[in-house]
């Protein structure tokens, strides 16, 4: 109960926080929630079923031009936002089959030249994305005839759907399939000897995850009203993926902390100025060695270390 | 009397090493069958060509009068087949209780329910009585990874029995376990053939539990069946001294 209790308050004062902040500031904070989503979809399918995916920013890619281009055919926020999430679910269907023969390494390397591909498809293929120019001047969401202009509103708004689909993966892990992704994770083997469709549960940690990061990357494209090719590449799937396990892979809560790890320390280290990134990254070197397990496991590294 | 497993001229090779040649037997339902041979005789090979890890050469496996050569393990898992591994195979990060919910968890329902089922599928009581039955009450709410080398094993043979399977294959129950759970062990499987009824094939080196537990045992050399029959005589085989415990 007081578990239920403390999150519901971080929740509401994360609701109200960025009231204070100017449009930057409530533009990153607005990021984060965006990352916290496609990082919940990751975790899904690195942390609880224990799969690799270095192609987590091409389902987001094809999320934010999914909604872009149905926002410029005239269809609403709404209609979009699903369409984003249903056909990410079925190119990560699709992606789920390389791992169904290859492991590990190797199937970091399949997943990450999906990115790729999604990359160049997205550069080469004007007649739809616009190529290099990508798609410009997309539609703030209407709800009910609402148009969420604000950046305090919008930031709001994908707060709610960051809960909501919060709320969706937690009904998802304490049912049985939760705990089919994580005996899948921890041995296959013994996991297809007891019954559970490994085939099943594989495919399906691809494609809730990809999924999740269709949803972020619909939030993605109406936050920066502008989608270009270079978002989308590999370099932010290694972000995403740093961000889970930074976070703590296989914890609920390791996306959203991860996020911040990711999207606010960098901005908060600004005053470093040209030496920020370099200071950034010897944070993580750091923390990679001594916390492996991430910012949530400190307590147990903690309790451990007495 | 149809036989409750039934395995004709098994072949599993391996380029031009048979590691399983030519091997057939069958089991009676209510039977605790013994597999005994020295090491790279082929038992575990000769399981994993039974339960669908490996796919076999040639021969044939009937379980309940249906053949089911080379069916997946899930699907012979669905079908009441259960197993351990010679190795410990348990959900390392998973509760003890998870790992038995696990084990039980995808029988009887659709894939699709189960996404809408509440956490414990319902298995929660039978968890209670399989924990109870194997005493492992005591750790039951621990990380399965976390537990001894033995209390692993106990927890790896109790998953097999989660989903009421008529037929259990157990590959080296003692391997590493120390002589106190041994029988403890014995005594749990012989209930469980006793009351519910399960059949039993064991490959096990422990020749005292062997002759403890089994009606019949079956020795392994090179691949094939060197001798068949009830425990002592299968022991006072001068082929199975020579072949198993180099006399």
């Amino acid at each position: 109960m007081m578990r239920f209790l403390l999150i519901a308050a971080a929740v509401i004062a994360i609701y109200f926080l960025p009231a204070g902040l100017k449009n930057y500031g409530i533009y990153i904070v607005t990021l984060w929630s965006v990352y916290v989503i496609a990082g919940m979809g990751l975790n899904l399918t690195v942390g609880y079923a224990g799969q690799i995916s270095l192609g987590q920013a091409a389902f987001w890619g094809i999320g934010a031009y999914t909604t872009a281009i149905a926002l410029k055919a005239g269809l609403p926020f709404l209609a979009a936002l699903p369409l984003a999430a249903l056909l990410c679910f079925g190119v990560g269907l699709l992606l789920g089959f390389p791992a169904l023969r290859v492991q590990h390494h190797y199937l970091a390397f399949a997943t990450l030249g999906f990115n790729i591909l999604v990359y160049l498809v997205l550069r080469n293929e004007d007649w739809l994305t616009g190529g290099s120019f990508g798609i410009n001047n997309i539609a703030e969401p209407t709800l009910l005839g609402w148009r969420i202009s604000r950046p305090l509103d919008f930031f709001q708004f994908t707060w709610i759907a960051t809960v909501a689909m919060g709320v969706l993966m937690a009904l998802l892990l304490r049912s049985p399939w939760g705990r089919a992704f994580a005996a899948l994770r921890d041995n296959p083997i013994r996991a297809e000897s007891v019954g559970i469709d490994t085939t099943f549960y594989t495919l399906l940690a691809f494609a809730i995850g990809a999924a999740y990061a269709g949803v972020a990357g619909a939030f993605f494209a109406c936050l920066v009203g502008f989608i270009e090719p270079a978002p989308f590449g590999v370099n932010t799937s290694l972000s995403m993926l740093l961000m889970v396990i930074a976070g703590g892979s296989g914890r609920f809560f390791g996306p959203a902390i991860g996020a911040m790890i990711v999207v606010l320390i960098p901005e908060w280290l600004r005053f470093a100025a040209e030496w920020y990134l370099a200071i950034f990254g010897v944070m993580i070197v750091v923390m990679m060695v001594w916390l492996p397990g991430g910012i949530l496991s400190l307590p147990e590294r903690l309790r451990g270390a007495k | 009397m149809t036989a409750l497993l039934d395995v004709q001229a098994m072949q599993k090779a391996y380029g031009a090493i048979r590691a399983v040649d030519g091997v057939s037997f069958s089991v009676a339902s209510g039977e605790i069958l013994g597999v005994i041979g020295p090491n790279g005789s082929g038992k575990t090979t000769l399981f994993n060509a039974i339960l669908g890890q490996v796919l076999p050469s040639a021969g044939s496996v009937a379980f309940e009068g249906h053949d089911v050569t080379g069916s997946k393990p899930l699907h012979l898992a669905r079908r009441g087949i259960g197993r351990t591994f010679q190795s410990l195979q348990v959900f390392g990060k998973l509760s003890v209780r998870d790992n038995l919910i696990a084990a039980g968890q995808e029988f009887g329902t659709g894939k699709f329910a189960r996404l809408f089922a509440a956490p414990e599928a319902g298995l929660g009581p039978r968890a209670e009585e399989i924990i109870a039955l194997f005493r492992i009450g005591h750790v039951a709410h621990l990380p399965a990874g976390s537990l001894s080398y033995g209390q692993q094993k106990l927890v790896d043979i109790a998953m097999a029995f989660m989903s009421r399977p008529r037929l259990v294959l157990l590959d080296e129950p003692c391997a590493g376990v120390n002589p106190a759970l041994i029988d403890q062990l014995t005594e749990l499987l012989r209930r469980l053939n006793r009351e519910a009824g399960t059949t039993f094939i064991v490959i096990e080196h422990n020749m005292d539990f062997v002759m403890n537990l089994c009606s019949r045992v079956i020795c392994m050399a090179q691949g094939r069946i060197l001798a068949e029959g009830p425990p002592a005589e299968v022991q006072a085989n001068r082929a199975v001294l020579e072949a198993y415990l180099g006399a």
